[in-house]
């Protein structure tokens, strides 16, 4: 016999869950209680929303399931964010909450919320758990509906007095949900098909996007597009997927893509989806393209397939095994010579427009990532930031992990917190704005806590950048609620949490500021005061 | 275009909001929706009549299916299924109506089920379109209260929609 609390951490453990980011509260004490005997390491964050990020960037460098917790109410509430953002980029991750009584349930009572209820649209799956028992059934079906088929958050919200109620403990070997089996093998006959059309195209083109991270389908991707010399274009979520210098790589495509990674789609005579759901940012005018070349479209979520954009060869199935599927069936075909010049020709032709002696953040980008780690992880948060740091950090064997699907600003210091605490022997950066870096300062103090030396590279353009360029573009450059004045010094933000920190402003001081952000031990915060006119593409 | 879909779903609490928010925010619109508990204790079914273009009920179905809580669907053509749906309705009836309303009654092979000097309550189990018809004929007596169940399916002949394979 032990307590549900018990079982709980007890669940964790049996999972291989060494970490996990939280915030207590009387309605989760008992977990927090049982936590103290247990093999996990907590990280206390300063905000919850954080703790759903931290995971996130965890499950994203691990590609299991990560944990976060929080009490009932409000804890619960600030999560739904993270979980949002978690949901929408399909990572996998179990939330666990604390709830009022279960005689109290659906009173009001003090820090009673419906969370079932309210992250309903953004869980893969969730439980309210009422019976004691069911405990450790729930949990294994908790971390299989996490990380398995298209992944995503599931949540678990026990009350207190469950938590409280003593069980007998035994953690179930297998999972079996009748409405849950996803798919993994491709359908033979489609193979077949798309191994005809890889065949007879002349212009193909791949698209890659974050699906090709979820189904740990990196190198067999490469290998593929070397095997039929097939050029490859990514989503946001995708970047990374194939090395950024790789001669068959031609950026990532979309509104705030690369040109020739747009044309390329455009031009191209069959389009081979991988793992990406044809995304509004990715894809602007999926009607126009679905009539213009031919598409085969991979995914382990059928739903995707057909949603926005029809598919001539629909292929329902987890990409690394499909991919693996068509390289066994098909041999070498011809090389596509004239294709991959044309797009080479096109990518000639882009330039980075320089300015003065002010830092360039696209110039900078490219120079921390030739400074940087091979196998760095590097976060970026969201707006004119996330776009320099997607087109211009080469990306070699490391991660690029960013929110495509909600575009969460705040993202990025919790995800890279997380990201370090699950690889603490990587380099890890987290890039954002001035505006973003506002949204989770706090987490400095869980950075010098735990001690979670992370890099934080702040783009002060003094603006909400992004916003600011739409205005100018769209709404006659009435600017309006984006100027950030009354934003703190960051540097001394920094240095009152302890953290090293410098400010720069001059190209020539580049250089010996990322030296001694790489050289330092600890954590560290560069501010890149930039022009405000700064254009995103 | 109005399509009929039935679904198997675990026999728990939830289930029904998670059904129905999917249909809300996805713009779904759900014409009906009927629920009762099957042969299995643990499982319910659903009949849920959507309007909608082949896209939609697509759509539709794909995303019922990404519901865990969903062991089964199936949408059913028009021509093999039988559709019931089950109405009470009080329609106003002095003694000079009466036989009138009998008799429509009798041609639709409805029941009268209570009566009162000033009404009748009448029950029919019928098709849609053909409640909506008796509807309208009963329309000039003065129609007092209609509750109606929504559509139930079930396939012609010996198909039978299963939790197992
Ligand atoms: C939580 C949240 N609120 C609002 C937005 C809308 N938004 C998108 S980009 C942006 C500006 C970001 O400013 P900053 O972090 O300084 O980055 P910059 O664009 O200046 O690089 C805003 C407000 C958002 N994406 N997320
Ligand atoms: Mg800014």
């Amino acid at each position: 016999m032990m307590n549900v609390a018990q079982a709980m951490t007890k669940c964790l453990e049996l999972e291989g869950v060494k970490d996990i980011f939280g915030y207590p509260g009387a309605a989760i004490c008992p977990f927090y209680d049982a936590l103290i005997s247990s093999t996990i390491r907590h990280i206390l964050v300063r905000h919850e929303q954080n703790a759903a990020h931290a995971a996130s960037g965890y499950a994203r460098a691990t590609g299991k399931p990560a944990v976060c917790v929080a009490t009932s109410g409000p804890g619960a509430t600030n999560l739904i964010t993270g979980i949002a953002t978690a949901y929408s980029d399909s990572i996998p991750m179990v939330v666990i909450t604390g709830q009022v009584s279960t005689e109290l349930l659906g009173r009001d009572v003090f820090q009673e919320a419906d969370i079932t209820g309210s992250a309903e649209p953004f869980v893969k799956h969730s439980y309210l758990v009422k019976n004691p028992r069911e405990i450790p059934r729930i949990f294994k079906e908790a971390f299989y509906i996490a990380g398995s088929g298209r992944p995503g958050p599931v949540l678990i919200d026990i009350p207190v007095d469950v938590q409280k109620a003593e069980i007998d403990f035994e953690y179930p070997k297998t999972v079996d949900i009748r409405g849950y089996k996803p798919s993994i093998k491709g359908h033979p006959l489609q193979i077949k098909r798309v191994a005809e059309a890889i065949k007879l195209a002349k212009k193909p083109i791949i698209c890659a996007g974050g699906g090709v991270f979820a189904t740990d389908a990196k190198s067999v991707l490469v290998e593929f597009a070397e095997k039929y010399d097939i050029p490859v274009v990514t989503t946001m979520m995708g970047i990374g997927c194939i090395p950024s210098k790789h001669p068959l790589h031609f950026g990532m495509l979309g509104t705030h893509g690369k040109k020739v990674a747009n044309l390329a789609i455009n031009e191209s005579d069959l389009l081979i989806l991988i793992g990406a759901r044809v995304g509004d940012r990715a894809v602007t005018t999926p009607g126009v393209l679905e009539k213009r070349t031919k598409i085969i479209h991979i995914d382990v979520d059928p739903a995707e397939i057909g949603k926005n954009m029809d598919a001539q060869i629909p292929l329902v199935g987890d990409a690394k095994v499909i991919l693996g599927q068509i390289i066994k069936s098909l041999d070498e075909t011809d090389k596509h010579t004239e294709w991959i010049f044309r797009l080479n020709e096109l990518k000639s032709q882009e330039k980075i427009v320089d300015g003065t002696d002010g830092i360039n953040p696209k110039r900078f980008l490219q120079l921390l990532s030739s400074k940087a780690d091979e196998n760095c992880i590097v976060v970026g948060d969201v707006g004119q930031n996330q776009i320099w740091t997607a087109n211009h950090f080469e990306i070699k064997k490391g991660r690029f992990v960013t929110t495509g699907g909600m575009g969460t600003m705040g993202y990025s210091v919790g995800a890279a917190i997380g990201a370090k605490t699950a690889k603490p022997k990587k380099q890890v950066f987290a890039i954002c704005g001035d505006g973003s870096f506002q949204m989770q300062m706090m987490e400095l103090g869980t950075i010098c806590q735990h001690d979670i030396p992370v890099k934080i590279i702040i783009m002060k353009n003094n603006r909400l950048g992004m916003v600011r360029e739409l205005q100018k573009n769209l709404y006659h450059n009435n600017l309006t609620a984006v100027f950030l004045d009354g934003s703190p010094n960051f540097v001394t933000i920094a240095s009152a949490y302890g953290i090293k920190s410098k400010s720069i402003n001059r190209l020539d001081q580049e250089e010996e500021a990322i030296n001694e952000m790489l050289q330092c031990d600890g954590p560290y915060l560069l501010e890149c005061v930039i022009n405000p006119d700064e254009p995103t593409l | 275009m109005k399509h009929t879909i039935s679904i198997l779903v675990e026999n728990h609490p939830g289930v029904l909001s998670r059904i129905s928010g999917l249909f809300a925010r996805r713009s779904f619109n759900i014409e009906s929706l009927a629920v009762g508990v099957t042969d299995d204790s643990t499982i319910s079914r659903i009949t849920i009549v959507v309007d909608g273009n082949d896209y939609t009920v697509e759509q539709v179905e794909k995303q019922l299916n990404k519901l865990i809580d969903v062991i089964k669907l199936k949408t059913l053509t028009p021509s093999e299924t039988i559709s019931r749906e089950l109405m009470l309705v009080k329609v106003s009836a002095n003694s000079s109506d009466r036989g009138d309303i009998i008799n429509i009654v009798k041609v639709m092979d409805a029941k009268i089920c209570d009566i009162t000097r000033t009404t009748m309550t009448i029950e029919a189990s019928q098709t849609t379109e053909n409640l909506d018809n008796m509807l309208e004929i009963l329309k000039p007596y003065g129609i007092r209260e209609v509750v109606r169940t929504g559509t139930i399916a079930a396939q012609k002949g010996s198909d039978t929609i299963t939790a197992k394979k």
